[in-house]
């Protein structure tokens, strides 16, 4: 059963770029890494970050700069972007767990608005204009990816490798103390976990990918700019989650393909947008707490589908 | 003088001191209204920056169509933007009490895009511009500096309702069950106390002192729908400073934070939009809590 999804999805997504635009499919698949690299601290460590656009745009701006400026390959400039995630991952992380719950939010929305000014008033970031039109050099110097069909191979292979990382961790010994954490965190500490370094290395992981999600699109739009740093990016990707399901595995895939989606059809509205993204906030939040992805897994298993496993969804980000 | 000694000419450095007196009067009002819902209802209220929006499109909408002046805006914002408040929480908020706190963030968050988004919508991204009333037109020459007296009535007057606000929550009896319903709500009741009602009127009056506040913002800033957004995320880093303990925290910390990033506009311009974030960052390292801020 979980094996034929996950073929069927993997066919939909070698076939889609023949069907639908293909730089919409890239644009859904980097958002839908950077909702998964978010969802791994809220939804498996029970930390609700309201700022990582920065590791998001501040990677997007690191990739543009090395690729246009410096002349790095593309594969380079991606992974400088996420190391450069990784590296602002482990100072934020290191400060921001310092505090938990509510406080946790505000830190990581302050440390993440500190970027959005430093982006704003670097020389090298170009304020208000950004970075604009990034080569897309060839992969390994020899596949072009001007086409845009063949970036999106690349892209996809990018974030599956992506998914299937945090998918590992979730699932690894690790990520059960990351459960712990969240269920518990007295608990865990009084069993002789280090809490804290736990919680530093998920930060850091999430960090990092939300870069490699923010590098990639650098590369795709040939563009990197003040909105992908903005806190409103940080509430899109907090949105994404919410939609699609805190705490599972896909939920944050269906979600970032959702707000894409409506986006794009409602980008001529101009604030609506802002209007229904609140509407559909208030929405999830007082009435689908678990997400679509969460309640469809929750009236599977109510449903007595016994075969489907240990697939639990999981109810609140914890204290 | 001690001023030429720096380098700086004593007119820029009074004149940046009022500025960041100013918004060190905007940050302390912010703050202590998150501080008391925060306080009773362990919510962080994100609607606020919208709310204070409010209260400066209330003025400003008054004024246009309504004749309503300056001081009679000073009393109706706050009550027309606080009780829109009270039918948020009753109908909305009042219901995620029992969930994780993380919910009622995610909620506000939320009713914040709305009010934002509308409000975008039917004004525009441009400012409106608010004239200063009558009576606070002019200014003083105080030998060193002028002193607009409209600015000056910004500084004062927020002192006074934070003041008066710790007074009726420190030292009056309705303080007193305020305090101790924020320690034990389900005693509070055991004495006959009706602690939901607290809790709605409450919220009301934090929101209420973001509407006011935003009245008293609309002369010097231009009522725009993004005026509150921004600020917000100061507000929160200094109410991460401060600690969301006590209430003369975020009075102090609110007007000393002003003070410390005006007097970054004059000796070292570049950092003065981030030097609150990273006296966080230092507070964060040094004492997790918050300068006043209990642990929970």
């Amino acid at each position: 059963m979980k094996i034929l999804a996950i073929l069927a999805v993997l066919v939909l997504a070698l076939a889609a770029p023949f069907v639908v635009y293909p730089v919409f499919l890239m644009k859904a698949l980097c958002f839908a890494l950077f909702a998964c690299a978010f969802n791994l601290l809220v939804g498996y460590v029970g930390l609700l970050s309201f700022g990582h656009a920065c590791f998001f745009g501040g990677a997007s701006y690191v990739t543009a700069h090395a690729v246009k400026v410096w002349g790095w390959p593309t594969e380079i400039g991606i992974l400088a972007g996420a190391g450069a995630a990784m590296v602002m991952g482990t100072v934020f992380g290191a400060l921001a767990i310092r505090r938990q719950g509510i406080y946790f939010a505000m830190v990581t929305l302050a440390l993440a608005q500190m970027v959005y000014f430093f982006a704003l008033q670097a020389p090298f970031t170009g304020g208000e204009d950004g970075i604009q039109s990034v080569p897309r050099r060839p992969l390994l110097g020899f596949i072009s990816i001007a086409d845009n069909v063949t970036l999106y191979f690349f892209v996809l292979a990018i974030c599956i490798a992506g998914f299937l990382l945090i998918y590992r961790t979730i699932y690894s010994p690790f990520g059960q103390v990351l459960k712990a954490i969240r269920e518990n965190e007295p608990r865990a500490i009084s069993l002789g976990y280090d809490v804290d370094r736990y919680k530093l290395l998920a930060f850091i992981l999430s960090a990092t990918l939300a870069g490699l999600a923010g590098g990639t699109k650098a590369i795709v739009f040939g563009l990197a700019s003040l909105t992908d740093v903005q806190w409103q990016m940080s509430g899109e990707v907090v949105l994404m989650s919410l939609i699609g399901g805190i705490g599972t595995v896909a939920g944050p895939v269906v979600g970032a393909f959702v707000i894409v989606t409506m986006q794009n059809y409602l980008a001529e509205t101009g604030e609506w947008v802002l209007v229904i993204q609140g509407v559909i906030f208030v929405i999830m939040v007082l009435l689908f707490r678990r997400g679509v992805v969460g309640e469809i897994l929750a009236w599977w298993s109510r449903h007595g589908a016994r075969a489907t496993g240990p697939a639990k969804p999981s109810a609140a980000p914890a204290e | 003088m001690i001023f030429e000694l720096l380098g700086v000419p004593p007119q820029a450095l009074f004149g940046q001191l009022l500025l960041g007196l100013i918004n060190g009067a905007f940050y302390a009002m912010l703050s202590l209204g998150l501080a008391v819902i925060f306080g009773l209802m362990n919510v962080i209220n994100f609607t606020h920056g919208a709310q204070y929006m409010m209260g400066a499109f209330v003025a400003w909408l008054g004024l246009k169509y309504l004749g309503v002046n300056y001081w009679l805006a000073l009393v109706l914002a706050p009550i027309v933007v606080g009780a829109s408040g009270i039918i948020l929480e009753q109908l909305l908020l009042k219901r995620l009490y029992h969930l994780d706190h993380l919910y009622g963030l995610l909620l506000t968050f939320g009713l914040a895009l709305i009010i934002e988004g509308l409000f975008r919508h039917q004004y525009g991204s441009s400012g409106q511009p608010y004239a200063i009333p009558d009576a606070l037109k002019g200014s003083q020459n105080l030998g060193f500096m002028f002193l607009p007296n409209y600015r000056a009535w910004v500084v004062v007057g927020s002192l006074i309702f934070c003041l008066g606000t710790w007074f009726v929550i420190e030292r009056t009896k309705l303080g007193a069950y305020l305090r101790a319903a924020t320690e034990n709500p389900q005693l509070v009741r055991a004495f006959g106390i009706n602690v939901p009602r607290m809790i709605m009127l409450t919220y009301g009056f934090g929101v209420g002192l973001a509407a006011l506040a935003g009245v008293m913002a609309a002369p010097i800033q231009q009522v725009n729908p993004l005026m509150g957004s921004n600020l917000m995320v100061v507000v929160f880093a200094v109410v991460v400073i401060g600690g969301m303990g006590s209430i003369m925290g975020s009075i102090v910390t609110g007007f000393a934070l002003g003070v410390v990033e005006g007097l970054t506009k004059v000796f070292y311009p570049e950092a003065s939009n981030t030097v609150i974030f990273v006296i966080m960052a230092i507070v964060l390292l040094i004492k997790p809590a918050g300068l006043f801020g209990r642990t929970r």
